[in-house]
């Protein structure tokens, strides 16, 4: 019997008043599965994700989460994702440690799990740190640290790395990988660094203009086209146009 | 059995709430400093000074000042300067609110030039014209730059006066005669409850519960809206009641915390104590905060814009400081505003406060108003949550 996918997207649309954020997307992730969604600014990878996530409804198609409806199972599916969302800003006075406090409170966790949480994304020297007061890398950290904060099985993370310095970007690899290789935590990922959807995803989703244009390991990506030396070609050679301004 | 309470989501809330408005310094000078120097500045300036003086333009080709000192023991001394200067310069003087009264010199005598609706304005007219007009025009003109005057001497005898110039320096006689006269006319009351402070500070508490409801807690919904805060935390199983229990609790609390130190200071600075009923007291703010609270939420259910908040609080928030009687009393708005001032959350509130503190009320008289502010708040609430939106 073939494991059964922890998420299934089908045939999704979204429109806001004139945008068709997403027209027709659809995918399917296998447990312990790292997919990247890798798109342009606009692209609709945002609207997509929070739709998986629960937080916007799709206008049409279905979403299922561990085999259920967002509708009906929110109380239980809530409680086994962890995600991050583009540009949150946290509780500016409040601590590292009293907002992982607070979030793992929303899952009935204590202080060990916080501890864990602060060693796990390296943030131990500034768990007196105010929010606010945080570098942009830290507290990219801080967003991961709050989305691995329930052991979730499924990792929703929207631009995690957008803005950091190459090091700091290195740094949040560094963690996911490591998630990867202790858990069977899936993950979808999404951002405009071909390097990181290389570095970290072995499935790699290239979305443009709320469609997907192609999907499959690098090699599928690459392999047809020998003229195609990176994912950057490939997205100029499927639109015309360049992955990055 | 602690860590039980300590890892509970309700628990951590509220202490997030709590400890991010301590760290705020911002939070507490807006919300218990300001209450307390509004009330010193305002108290200040509408107690009553025992030497007051009263700028009034005299209109002359001159330069130069006249002053008449008017002298009372009950209601302090009050000296009219006439300021000597042309009728632009007077005109430039009254809109800078430095005179409030122009004297022009005719042939028949003095005329005086104010705005009626200016009460302060008809005070110095009503106070200073019955003296000046006994004072002959020639003397003002002649008397140019010269110093202080005891019109006292004038009034008794003007004769000598114009003679003898020196002579009007002094006159125990006649000030006798208007402290008599006074004496017989005006009884001095600075009974607890007749003063003006008496009457600002049930409004500045009224006042504070409003803001702080409309600012804490509807524009901070909205803020934590804007910030994305409100849709990650709701991407979790945190249950969405215990959010706005948490907010509006710590909201609560604080504003408890701001009155008693509002009053405690009134106690200490004024002698304000409270007359009414204190239990009616409690019920009534706590409806206040019902109202407020209910409306602040009302007012964030839907926007994620701060400068919409912004807006939609001082559109509802100022209307009622002017309006609901807060610094002066709405009486003085025409009679058919009143109906309309008075169902006003903002009025209901410092109304009801106000009759406690200073007329004695109780239950019987806050009971309608209290009910009223509840469900004002419960009605505003429920729609509010209806419309809210979280993410
Ligand atoms: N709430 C909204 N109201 C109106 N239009 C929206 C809304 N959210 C997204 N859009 C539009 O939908 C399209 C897709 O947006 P989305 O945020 O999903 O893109 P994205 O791929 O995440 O882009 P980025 O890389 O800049 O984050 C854009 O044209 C955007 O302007
Ligand atoms: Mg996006």
């Amino acid at each position: 019997m073939s494991p059964s996918p922890v998420i299934e997207v089908r045939n999704v649309f979204k429109s806001f008043k004139t945008v068709q954020a997403v027209q027709g997307v659809s995918l399917t992730i296998m447990p312990g599965q790292f997919v990247a969604l890798l798109g342009p600014n606009g692209a609709g990878k945002t609207t997509l994700v929070e739709m998986i996530e629960g937080i916007q409804k799709p206008d049409r198609g279905e979403i299922r989460i561990l085999g259920k409806p967002w509708k009906g199972n929110e109380k239980e599916l809530r409680q086994v994702i962890g995600l991050s969302l583009q540009e949150t800003r946290y509780i500016e006075k409040l601590t590292t440690y009293e907002t992982l406090r607070l979030f793992g409170s929303f899952f009935g966790l204590g202080k060990e799990r916080v501890e864990e949480v602060l060693h796990l994304v390296g943030l131990e020297e500034k768990r007196k740190a105010y929010t606010v007061n945080l570098s942009g890398g830290q507290r990219q950290r801080l967003a991961l640290g709050i989305a691995l904060i329930n052991l979730p099985r499924i990792l929703l993370l929207d631009e995690p790395t957008t803005g950091l310095d190459p090091n700091a970007r290195r740094e949040i690899w560094e963690i996911l990988r490591n998630l990867r290789k202790s858990s069977d935590t899936s993950m979808i990922l999404t951002t405009h660094y071909m390097e990181e959807a290389e570095q970290l995803c072995e499935q790699i989703v290239i979305i443009d203009e709320g469609k997907i244009l192609k999907e499959g390991t690098m090699e599928d990506l690459l392999g047809e086209d020998a003229s195609l030396k990176t994912l950057d070609d490939l997205f100029t050679a499927l639109t015309g146009r360049r992955l990055h301004d | 059995m602690i860590d039980r309470i300590r890892n509970n989501q309700l628990w951590q809330l509220i202490l997030a709430n709590v400890l991010e408005k301590v760290r705020e310094p911002g939070v507490l000078f807006w919300g218990i400093g300001f209450p307390i120097l509004m009330s010193i500045g305002l108290g200040l300036a509408f107690t009553r000074k025992p030497e007051s003086v009263r700028h009034v333009a005299l209109i002359s080709a001159d330069t130069g000042t006249y002053s008449i000192v008017l002298k009372d023991d009950k209601l302090g001394n009050t000296t009219f300067q006439l300021e000597k200067m042309p009728w632009e310069a007077a005109m430039v003087q009254l809109k800078r609110g430095h005179v409030n009264v122009a004297v022009t010199i005719g042939d028949s005598g003095y005329r005086y030039h104010f705005d009626p609706m200016n009460p302060d304005a008809q005070l110095t007219y009503v106070r200073m014209a019955p003296v000046l007009n006994q004072i002959p025009a020639r003397d003002l003109n002649r008397d140019t730059g010269y110093g202080i005057r005891d019109l006292g001497s004038e009034i008794q005898d003007p004769a000598s006066s114009t003679q003898h110039p020196a002579s009007r320096i002094q006159s125990p006689g006649y000030e006798e005669d208007l402290s008599a006269a006074s004496a017989t006319e005006v009884d001095v009351l600075t009974v607890t409850g007749t003063r003006y402070i008496d009457f600002l500070i049930p409004g500045m508490i009224a006042m504070g519960v409003m803001f702080s409801c409309l600012w804490g807690l509807g524009y901070y919904i909205i803020d934590t809206r804007s910030k994305k805060l409100l849709r990650r935390m709701i991407a979790t199983p945190m249950k969405r009641s215990n959010y706005l229990i948490a907010m509006i609790t710590v909201r609560l609390v604080m504003n408890v915390i701001e009155a008693i130190l509002l009053v405690l200071f009134a106690w200490l600075a004024f002698g304000i104590t409270i007359q009414g009923n204190i239990p009616a007291l409690l019920v009534l703010f706590l409806a206040g905060n019902i109202a407020f609270s209910g409306i602040g939420i009302f007012l964030a259910c839907h926007t994620s814009k701060t400068e919409i908040g912004n807006a939609f609080i001082n559109v509802v928030s100022m209307p009622m400081m002017i309006l609901s009687g807060i610094f002066f009393s709405y009486h003085n708005f025409p009679d058919w505003a009143i109906p309309i001032i008075q169902p006003l959350p903002l009025t209901m509130l410092a109304d009801g406060i106000r009759s406690i503190f200073i007329e004695g009320a109780g239950f019987a008289q806050t009971a309608i108003p209290s009910l009223i502010l509840t469900l004002t708040g419960v009605v505003f609430f429920t729609v509010g949550l209806k419309l809210f939106k979280w993410h």
